[in-house]
């Protein structure tokens, strides 16, 4: 049997994408219809990235709902389906609704990775698996990534890396403990008392697993939990549940705040000596199991060495709005690591880049951002006939705004009496940039968690915000808010 | 070099202990700006409160720097206070590393931090003072 050609050979490209997991094939896919010459590469056997393995307990906390008042496979059903990649062609769309067994409306890890499986083979998603990024090194203004394949010269990089490398602490005594990806079968816990330093999603989500078999299990780490957040937050869906013990009396689950001083052996169990953070004084425990529930971090490689700059212990790339390294020019990240860009996070309210739902518009965004500064490609405008109903529409329905709430805006330009749409941008760029007279429709957050959706508008430089009226089922299509928008665009 | 040990040599967080410093650190994210991007935008709602942890930073109107921020300085807490869009601009001037602490965040840790608001409440004391003196 003849070997089958392998794709993307080393070489000259205008882009090199690494890693094959969501954020690599929508970025590669993104690219593609936008005809840039691209590789994509990544080190493992077939795609899917971290969905491979992760979430350990198997359920994803970011829903996909088979059924929806809107049409499977439309712009406004991906805000139904939170889990699969974008797409042009029919046969490519919505793919992983189809695959669920509908035991939850959040799907599996195995549903999620045959959902992106399915992607890459009806979109017909290359890459040139078997292919490890080594080393990469800076020359005149491109880059050049040293592979097990080979050298790959590109005057753009984006690495899609995921977040998924083991992060430990630096807590004294700390590689005594397991880190969550190495927590095995739940009934391995039977009867023991267990001890998870951290309380984010691996922690919870670790912790809501052993639950059935634990004799004890205590949660800690210094922040506290924030219930009003937690309740807004995409995690309670599926592992709040050992914090709702908690809150009933703790039933042998506690969730404490604490800074953890040490964890030492005393014979063949652990000691964890900790202090309070919310409250003075000392706490210690003589636990089976010590699980380091203390997160990931993106694999940089020798990237740090080149003088890119993190955020959060040196665990995320620092990045500007566009997803470009705020230190290295041409190095872009997306995927998981786009959380690196927080926005102008209004109120505190952060992105959704963390999961595919958010990454998956940025990968988009990103694509043609890069096309307009290599090839000064110009997308097409369309112009836009009614610029009160396009933004009200928008507000209403744009998957987009929806999902990347105040990150995201759609832009439409003003000249000469007509308007055209400028497409999806970071909002950021739009606050801060010069440029024509123009009107951004953003979905904002207030402090109370209730939905505001905002228009800003530009003329003469200057940036006017205008918050429109909130509506109980989120539609802005209404005669008052019609009559409030005509205001603001005449 | 941490963000709590950042914070540990800060004179806003002199009276903490290490690990009321560490939960402070924890419940908050840092956010890193290239120079020139522009990190608190006047007359928009719903800024926040920045620390600075590394960089410089200047205070602009109309374009026109008018003050410069440094390690330590912090800024946005008039509009997280009041609620009123800031009245001015804040950009980056060199790579800027900031903690970042949301409005309601930080009238909370006010009130759970009393030596926290008295260093705060100083430094603003010296700061109107500084603008109402008779200049010559």
């Amino acid at each position: 049997m003849a070997a089958v050609e392998r794709p993307f050979p080393p070489g000259d490209y205008d882009v090199v994408v690494v890693g094959s997991g969501p954020g690599g094939l929508q970025t590669s896919y993104c690219l593609r219809r936008l005809g840039i010459r691209h590789a994509l590469l990544s080190r493992d056997e077939r795609p899917g990235g971290m969905f491979q393995r992760f979430p350990i307990f198997q359920r994803l906390i970011t829903w996909t709902k088979p059924d929806a008042p809107v049409e499977r496979g439309s712009r406004e059903y991906e805000w139904y389906d939170h889990n699969s990649l974008l797409a042009e062609e029919p046969e490519a769309k919505a793919l992983v609704p189809a695959l669920m067994d509908r035991a939850f409306d959040l799907p599996s890890r195995a549903e999620m990775e045959a959902g992106l499986c399915a992607f890459a083979d009806r979109a017909g998603v290359e890459a040139r698996f078997g292919c490890t990024w080594e080393s990469t090194r800076q020359e005149g203004d491109g880059l050049v990534l040293a592979t097990s394949d080979g050298e790959y010269r590109c005057r753009a990089a984006v690495f899609a890396l995921g977040v998924t490398e083991p992060w430990r602490a630096e807590v004294p005594g700390l590689e005594h403990a397991a880190h969550y990806v190495d927590t095995r079968d739940p009934a391995r816990y039977e009867g023991r008392d267990v001890f998870v330093v951290g309380k984010r999603n691996s922690g919870f989500e670790v912790a809501q697993g052993i639950l059935p078999w634990a004799r004890s299990i205590v949660l800690g780490s210094p922040r506290p939990v924030q219930t009003d957040a937690l309740a807004l937050s995409a995690l309670r869906v599926r592992y709040l549940h050992p914090y709702d013990e908690y809150a009933r009396g703790g039933p042998g689950t506690y969730v404490i705040d604490v800074t953890i001083e040490r964890i030492e052996p005393v014979g063949d169990r652990l000691r964890v000596v900790t202090h309070g953070t919310t409250w003075d004084g000392t706490l210690e425990f003589e636990v089976d199991d010590v699980i380091a529930a203390t997160g990931f971090q993106t694999p940089l490689q020798d990237l740090p060495q080149l003088g890119l700059v993190t955020v959060a212990d040196g665990r995320i790339p620092a990045l500007t709005p566009y997803w470009e390294s705020v230190s290295l020019p041409g190095v872009f990240f997306a995927g998981n690591a786009s959380q690196g860009a927080r926005g102008i996070g209004k109120r505190g309210a952060g992105a959704s880049s963390s999961s595919v739902n958010g990454f998956r518009y940025n990968a988009r965004v990103l694509a043609r951002h890069l096309a307009e500064r290599l090839n000064s490609h110009e997308p097409p405008r369309e112009p836009v006939a009614d610029v009160v109903e396009f933004l009200l529409q928008e507000l209403t329905s744009a998957p987009e705004l929806w999902v990347q709430k105040g990150y995201l805006c759609r832009v439409v330009s003003a000249a000469d009496g007509s308007h055209v749409d400028e497409g999806v941008v970071p909002l950021s760029t739009f606050l801060d940039s010069p440029g024509p007279d123009a009107y951004a429709a953003s979905v904002e957050v207030d402090e109370t968690g209730t939905i505001i959706p905002t228009l800003y508008v530009r003329r003469g430089g200057g940036v006017r915000e205008h918050q429109l009226e909130p509506h109980p089922l989120h539609r802005y299509d209404g005669d008052s808010y019609r009559k409030h928008v005509t205001g603001i665009v005449s | 070099m941490s963000i709590a040990e950042t914070l540990e040599q800060l004179a806003l967080f002199a009276d903490l202990s290490p690990s009321q410093l560490e939960a402070i650190a924890h419940s908050h994210e840092e956010d890193v700006f290239a120079a020139g991007e522009r990190v608190l935008r006047r007359g928009l709602s719903g800024g926040n409160f920045y620390v600075i942890l590394e960089g410089e930073a200047a205070v602009e109107l109309d374009g026109e720097a008018r003050h410069k921020l440094m390690r330590g300085d912090y800024f946005g807490e008039i509009s997280a206070l009041t609620g009123d869009p800031p009245t001015a601009d804040v950009v980056a001037v060199t790579m800027l590393r900031c903690l970042v602490i949301p409005a309601p965040q930080l009238e909370q840790l006010l009130l759970d931090r009393p030596a926290l608001m008295m260093r705060m409440l100083r430094m603003e004391a010296r700061r109107l003072r500084a603008t109402l003196e008779w200049q010559p």
